[in-house]
């Protein structure tokens, strides 16, 4: 890489760090237990918006997992989560009403959330609707994970965007405050995914699932990107460009091998698709809050509106992260 | 107390404690070494806890960074003082805070007590071993190394070239053979004694402290000049990847160390309750007395490793996205391509599911869309039929169609009206069998009712492409199996390359083929070619058809028959 390229990327990480700056002024604190991180803690940072339903299995999945502390951006809710968020021992809460899209998709707030109180732990970046699997994770908490990174000298890890789905119509089964949603989104795509290389960020960008199969098929190139590096050792230089689909600097998004090998990698089961999606594609129509004036969500609606299913005869039933190993969508690596 | 511990901690003191108390539990005096690096509070506690056993004793404490002297130090002072206070220890046996005894320590015992004379110490000379990482191996001990490792690696690296540059060397002391092995050994009183009391230790010291990771040669090495029997493995079952980090042991490997019979295992994740719980409770964890047997561990690291350095072959994903050409296969298992079969036989895709068992598709690479077989919209991995899907990427389609359906052969046509973004795929896979009638593409357009003068452009237009793509087949690039025939030798005789081809999937019965596939009535066809050469178009690629009536080669069309 040339010294100009490299001056380059440091402005846009520059720049990128400046705007969380900027945009933590529209951040109100509403609990702060930050105090209560202890060094080595794993962290998780999350934004949401209206997403009360999810929350209680959220937290009790990532707290079993061994996440110590949650660090959560509240954006406008008006379901209640914000109060039911604020009552927990382990989260410190921050509210705002500014604009999502304008935070570049919640990426500035988290940023700077990320850079004041994630600098030498690891951070785990994910939505309310994102569950992470990792290799081992059935019998081995994070920590194991994380430990095991360190050694290695690995900053930042891997976990593609799984998209899961009902059998059926999307609304047909109901989900309840607390349940698994993957006991009702429990089927996933195994097979269809491309991978192109961004030569500008050095990460892999990565479409294809049920999104692109069924409501994409005719403009592929808009179909939404799986790839995502959730997990990463954080630094108070490092900043979020895109999502969590890429960092800088470009180094933390050389999560895969070239050489023909296979790195350690995990998995976000996505549980987007449930009963209560469709309003949440209304609501987000409205809104136009979302990436590329919500084309994705325009999309939906019309796939939507016709009951479209996305279950089909070769989707695949989700058992354990020994399947997606299987199947190829995640790896062990060298983590035995 | 005939075995005496040394221990090297320097971190997971709660762990270390654990293991400690074990030991001692059983009579043995253990000497610990606390990393200089540890914090006095640390420090202060750790000793305290165990002030109430009497055996354990704290040896002057060095700085560990990994790779450098400070280890040997520590061990050379621990051993010291474990020889001298604990006279009647025979055996002294290195640990680390980190490893976990497996079997009781009375077998341990018993077992060091049956080989009263031996050194278990894992030693082999430079030259036979590939462990090491990085290049260094017998310049270890000839180059100098004094920039860490792993916080200036540049400067590392930078000097070690130039020291090879300038063929800077330093010399060996007389009479040793660099020798190396894990850093775990258990030695005698006698070995270990002469190995500290040597008149020529300053020396040996000297040289050692300036070798790149001298805990794995210091005592490896000089072992050999004064042991009587060296067992030259190590007795604690310690295995490293591919970077030369150790494999850690996690809860799930429990069952994994039950049958491995090694008496220490190392290294063990300090927060791995279960595996403390099941073997630091001696009679709940015993295991029977067995020689160490760690095959089955080896097995499983040794296949981590090589998933981590050559992956699947064949397979793209987030974490494995080989540069072109490292990839070791675009796709992950053989599959066949048929370039014109389908538009000569009239039931060619029937005909080849039924022959061979194969999955037969139609043109998957059709403008329209992916002619799937049976037509469906949908296949393996969920994968879609539509065109714009597929064009996205078609390098990432074919090798996802290849992958999803392992264990399944894939058979599918081609043909110069389908997209070409994928033929050099194609022709460079070694995976890729492909089979080609040239010329063949003219007999859909002998049958279509078209006016002649569109034939003729779109003749002219097929023509072209098949001539390119042939170009790309005949490439010096190209690794695919090919084979080629034109169309009139192949009406000819279309027994044998049908044979071979069928051969090559090698799925069909030993008997032959018991049915031929129904050939298209070619009666015209001749003539057809005759009318596009009288119109200027001049069509070569299916070989010489003469003008008149082709009686015998559309015989086996009317007739099939069956070959024993």
């Amino acid at each position: 890489m040339s010294l100009w390229q490299s001056y380059r990327m440091r402005l846009r990480r520059k720049h990128a760090r400046a705007r969380a700056f900027r945009k933590h002024f529209s951040l109100t604190p509403v609990v702060n237990r930050t105090r209560a991180i202890r060094p080595g803690d794993i962290l998780l940072f999350s934004t949401f918006r209206n997403e009360r339903v999810r929350l209680p299995y959220f937290l009790r999945y990532y707290r079993e997992m061994g996440i110590s502390h949650f660090l959560m951006v509240d954006n406008a809710s008006t379901d209640g989560g914000r109060d039911y968020l604020a009552e927990q021992e382990d989260v410190s809460l921050w509210s705002t009403g500014a604009s999502y899209k304008r935070s570049r998709f919640g990426v500035d707030w988290l940023n700077w959330l990320q850079s004041r109180y994630g600098h030498g732990h690891w951070t785990l970046v994910v939505d309310p609707d994102e569950f992470f699997v990792y290799p081992f994770c059935d019998t081995r908490p994070i920590r194991a994970l994380t430990d095991w990174l360190d050694v290695s000298s690995i900053r930042s890890f891997s976990a593609m965007l799984l998209d899961m789905y009902p059998k059926g119509t999307i609304n047909a089964t109901p989900y309840s405050a607390g349940q698994d949603p993957l006991e009702i989104a429990s089927w996933f795509d195994p097979g269809n995914y491309t991978i192109e290389k961004n030569h500008f960020y050095g990460n892999l960008w990565i479409q294809g699932g049920p999104r692109a199969r069924v409501f994409f098929r005719d403009a592929p190139g808009q179909a939404p990107a799986l790839n995502k590096i959730p997990l990463v050792k954080w630094h108070r230089r490092y900043a979020y460009v895109s999502s969590t689909h890429m960092l800088l600097p470009r180094g933390l998004n050389l999560v895969y091998d070239e050489w023909g090998g296979e790195r350690v990698s995990g998995m976000l089961l996505h549980t987007k698709f449930l009963d209560t999606f469709p309003a949440k594609a209304r609501e987000e129509m409205a809104r136009r809050q979302h990436y590329a004036n919500s084309k994705e969500y325009a999309a939906y609606s019309e796939g939507l509106a016709e009951q479209t299913e996305l279950w089909c005869k070769w989707s695949e039933k989700y058992i354990n992260w020994r399947q997606l190993e299987i199947l190829g969508l995640m790896s062990k690596g060298n983590w035995a | 107390m005939s075995v005496g511990i040394v221990m090297l901690v320097h971190t997971a003191f709660g762990r270390a404690e654990q293991v400690i108390r074990h030991w001692a539990a059983s009579d043995c005096p253990v000497v610990i070494h606390v990393d200089r690096r540890v914090p006095a509070k640390t420090y202060n506690g750790f000793v305290k806890r165990l002030s109430d056993l009497p055996d354990v004793a704290f040896c002057a404490r060095h700085r560990c960074e990994w790779g450098t002297w400070g280890i040997v130090a520590a061990t050379q002072d621990a051993s010291e003082m474990m020889l001298e206070r604990f006279p009647q220890v025979r055996h002294v046996y290195l640990a680390s805070g980190s490893c976990l005894p497996l079997r009781p320590v009375q077998e341990l015992i018993d077992y060091l007590a049956a080989r009263p004379q031996t050194d278990f110490i894992e030693s082999a000379t430079t030259t036979d071993v590939p462990w090491t990482i990085g290049g260094l191996e017998h310049e270890r001990f000839t180059l100098r190394f004094p920039f860490s490792w792993k916080k200036r690696r540049w400067l590392f690296d930078a000097y070690v070239a130039l020291q090879r540059k300038l063929g800077l060397k330093r010399r060996l002391p007389a009479g040793i053979e660099p020798h190396m092995g894990s850093q775990w050994w258990c030695l005698t009183r006698q070995t270990l004694s002469a190995i500290l009391q040597d008149p020529e230790r300053a020396t040996y010291d000297r040289f050692f402290s300036k070798v790149w990771i001298p805990d794995e040669s210091y005592f490896q090495t000089l072992a050999r000049l004064y042991s009587r029997q060296i067992e030259s493995r190590s007795l604690t079952l310690s295995k490293f990847d591919f970077q030369g980090k150790p494999h850690i042991f996690y809860d799930d490997h429990l069952q994994l160390l039950r049958r491995s019979d090694c008496f220490v295992a190392r290294k063990i994740w300090p927060y791995a309750d279960k595996l403390y719980d099941a073997f630091l409770t001696d009679e709940a964890g015993a295991m029977k007395r067995a020689e160490p047997n760690p095959g089955k561990i080896d097995r499983v690291f040794a296949k981590a490793v090589e998933r981590r350095t050559r992956g699947r072959p064949g397979l793209f994903m987030q974490s494995r996205f080989p540069a072109a050409a490292q990839e070791n296969g675009l796709t992950c298992a053989p599959y066949s391509v048929f370039e014109g079969f389908s538009d000569l036989f009239e039931n060619f895709e029937t005909w080849l599911a039924k022959m061979t068992g194969a999955r037969v598709h139609g043109h998957l690479f059709a403008p329209e869309r992916a002619e799937f077989a049976g037509g469906h919209g949908t296949m393996n991995g969920a994968l879609s039929d539509s065109a714009k899907l597929r064009d996205r990427n078609a390098r990432a389609f074919l090798s996802n169609l290849i992958w999803n359906t392992r264990g399944e052969r894939q058979c599918f046509q081609y043909g110069p009206r389908d997209k070409r973004a994928i033929e050099w795929d194609l022709a460079t896979d070694r995976n890729a069998q492909i089979s080609v009638i040239t010329g063949a593409w003219a007999v859909p357009l002998f049958k279509s009712n078209l006016n002649f003068a569109d034939i003729r452009k779109e003749a002219a237009r097929l023509q072209k492409v098949e001539s390119a793509h042939l170009d790309v087949l005949r490439s010096q690039w190209s690794r695919a199996r090919i084979r080629v025939w034109t169309m009139a030798e192949f009406v000819e005789a279309p027994m044998e390359p049908l044979q071979t081809v069928i051969d090559e999937i090698g799925q069909q019965s030993a008997r032959g083929l018991a049915e031929v596939p129904r050939m298209t009535d070619l009666t015209g066809f001749g003539q057809f070619l005759q009318n596009l050469k009288n119109q200027g178009m001049h069509p070569y690629l299916m070989g010489d058809f003469s003008a008149e009536p082709m009686v015998e080669a559309s015989e086996p069309a009317r007739k099939p028959y069956v070959v024993k």
